[in-house]
């Protein structure tokens, strides 16, 4: 393999220009979403004292989760040594630190005092799994901003592999954090299992990849440079691997909660009873978040399609938004279990099943979350060299192991 | 002689400087210290001692009755109109036995754990327990995440989503925070019952009593001494300080 050329992009063109403007006018509109929500309350959300996390949290969530899986293609090359992923490495760790950032923000701006970030910055209880992971979180920033530093620095690419395992360590720490949140909630049936931990981080693996795919595959589209099939295939095979690996974590989540009886009512609603949630479960998670896309990338008649890739990612990505939603919303809108065996009614709606129906500013500020994690991509792929020149077969090593590439390859 | 002097002086005002320097970048953090004392003082009257808790007998407790309810609600300034943002620090929760079809009227408030979620998981140590037992939320450094209501297993917290009126002195309430019942604490440290307890007493069925869990002359002691009583959810071993009776 020839020495990989990285370049920055133009962006001087106008798709460049009206893209930029399109996520700058979303983050826009995010902002005022968050300024009216700490200004006003959050009155105007659909969260309520029953369903306390909405869908903030779960596109904070996924940009978190995802984050931590994007800088796996990274770790690939650097710590497993695969050189056919060093070239995507760069746009690894960059992916990494812009789904973060964005996941952060959102999460930030939903609090109901951001104005005390100070606050959260200078308290700790270090008990708290969240204190942990404002840690996790910024630690990671850095940690992965060193990691790209010492990989585009000649002078310090002797020190890529250390570097590059901390990262790796550090995002496995980071994802065990984010579902022990949930994984450690005792009080709430449809959590407390510690198996949220691992289930996470296949999450993380699986949506990053998929956003990593996407980004990869329209840059490279956007800025004509040659993307071949050996780099793509493997890509799109390991995110299979990936997608049924989150299906076998789910299979294993409820059978362990179906198991115990105590948990019957929670399952039944969750994987039964529970409209939206029922449908988001099946159709979303499972469907479109497992079974398309294997379809899509392993079927004789399309597993050689880019645009079976494409669309297979982006099932990924919506079957992961549907899982987070069902996780979060779905288990808030299961009640609490206080007086187990009893039925309950009151005033603050004990016993019955709670209502959640997004509002217009926090579906704003979290998808200025989204577009804030594209618009730092998209002006760091144009400031500095993250991209490769060319990802071409012959470019990329070890060289033409293209289309069906075997999940063992993938695995790798 | 004139050169060591002014040598001297120079490295007077260096040293002058740096002082000063360093005591502008302390003071702040001097100042919080002494804040913190204060704070720490202030949770040095409550005696570690002591445990404060509630025993409810349910038997007592009619289900017409909102005494209780209404109580909290004067005394610490929330009010319900019944939306699923509106706060509520203690309600009655109608608990029926789906065989049987026994019912009970039951209060339930923040139980004022020996080992509690809402403490463990809050990040910035917002939510606390003071060294008798009442958990609280200090809302000067609650940053409104609401993990604490995710964790609580009671539902005993909620989250000022709108602007606040009508606020009482001694219950001090602020949008983007967290709150939930203190048993009101002004009053127990003043020597007096919380206002449900007495509202129970006076316009209720006599169904609550207050005291000192850890004083085996306390009324509250006695009672439990003398009849059996459960704790909500007693299997997360959090060991509420609030039990029933009758249940």
């Amino acid at each position: 393999m020839s020495a990989i050329h990285y370049r920055e992009i133009e962006g001087r063109g106008a798709g460049f220009w009206v893209l930029a403007a399109l996520l700058a006018g979303l983050i826009a509109a995010g902002l005022t979403a968050a300024w009216f929500m700490e200004h006003i309350g959050h009155v105007i959300t659909g969260m309520t004292n029953q369903v306390v996390w909405g869908m903030p949290h779960v596109i904070a969530v996924f940009l978190i989760v995802a984050a931590s899986g994007a800088l796996n293609t990274a770790s690939i090359a650097s710590v497993f040594g695969k050189v056919a992923y060093k070239p995507l490495a760069r746009l690894s760790g960059l992916l990494a630190i812009a789904l973060l950032s964005g996941g952060l923000l959102v999460l930030v701006l939903d609090l109901g005092r951001p104005d005390r970030l100070a606050v959260a910055m200078t308290h700790y209880n270090f008990r708290s799994i969240f204190a942990w992971n404002i840690f996790l979180y910024t630690g990671f920033l850095a940690v992965t901003g060193a990691y790209l530093w010492v990989m585009m620095e000649r002078r310090l690419n002797d020190h890529t592999r250390r570097v590059g395992t901390a990262a790796f360590l550090w995002r496995l720490i980071l994802t065990t954090g984010t579902g022990s949140i949930f994984g450690f909630l005792v009080a709430r049936q449809p959590y407390d299992e510690a198996i949220m931990a691992p289930m996470f981080i296949l999450m993380s693996f699986a949506f990053g990849l998929a956003i990593l795919l996407l980004v990869l595959m329209s840059a490279c589209k956007a800025t004509g440079r040659p993307l071949g099939d050996a780099i793509v295939m493997r890509l799109k095979n390991l995110l299979g691997v990936f997608a049924a690996a989150v299906l076998y974590f789910l299979l294993a989540f409820h059978v362990t909660k179906l198991y115990q009886a105590e948990f019957d009512g929670a399952e039944a609603f969750l994987l039964r009873d529970g409209g939206v949630y029922t449908l988001l479960f099946w159709g979303g998670a499972v469907f479109l978040g497992g079974v398309l896309p294997m379809l899509l990338f392993w079927l004789p008649q399309t597993r050689r399609s880019r645009a079976a890739v494409v669309w297979g990612s982006l099932s990924v990505v919506a079957g992961g938004l549907a899982l987070l939603y069902d996780i979060i919303v779905g288990g808030q809108a299961w009640p609490l279990s206080i007086f187990p065996g009893m039925q309950v009614s009151s005033s603050f709606y004990d016993g019955v099943v709670n209502a959640y129906t997004p509002s217009l500013p926090e579906c704003a500020l979290g998808l200025a979350g989204c577009a804030w994690a594209a618009f730092v991509t998209l002006f760091a792929l144009k400031l500095l060299p993250f991209m490769p020149q060319s990802l071409a077969d012959d470019a990329v090593e070890p060289p033409a192991r293209i289309a069906g590439a075997g999940a063992t390859d993938a695995a790798a | 002689m004139n050169e060591p002097i002014d040598g001297i002086d120079a490295t007077r005002r260096r040293v002058l400087g740096a002082a000063a320097l360093v005591a502008l970048a302390v003071a702040p953090g001097v100042s919080l210290i002494a804040a913190a004392d204060a704070g720490q003082r202030r949770a040095a009257a409550a005696r570690p001692t002591r445990r404060f808790g509630l025993l409810i007998d349910t038997t007592r407790c009619k289900r017409s009755c909102t005494a209780c309810v209404t109580a909290c609600s004067a005394y610490n300034g929330w009010s319900n109109q019944g939306r699923p943002i509106d706060p509520q620090w203690i309600r009655k929760v109608e608990v029926t036995e789906p065989v049987s079809g026994l019912s009970h009227s039951v209060p339930v408030m923040c139980q004022h754990c020996a080992a509690p979620a809402c403490v463990e998981v809050c990040p910035t140590g917002a939510s606390f327990k003071r060294a008798d037992g009442i958990v609280l939320v200090d809302r000067h450094i609650c940053i409104g995440c609401r993990y604490c209501m995710m964790a609580c297993p009671y539902k005993a917290r909620s989250f000022v989503s709108e602007d606040v009126s009508g606020q009482r002195p001694d219950a001090p309430r602020g949008k983007g925070t967290v709150e939930g019942c203190t048993l009101c604490v002004p009053r127990v440290d003043a020597g007096e019952l919380p206002a449900c307890v007495e509202a129970c007493s006076r316009q209720g069925g006599g169904a609550m009593t207050f005291g000192d869990l850890n004083d085996p002359r306390s009324a509250i002691r006695r009672a439990l001494a003398a009849y059996p009583a459960v704790q909500l959810r007693a299997d997360l071993q959090m060991d509420p300080g609030v039990r029933y009776q009758g249940l």
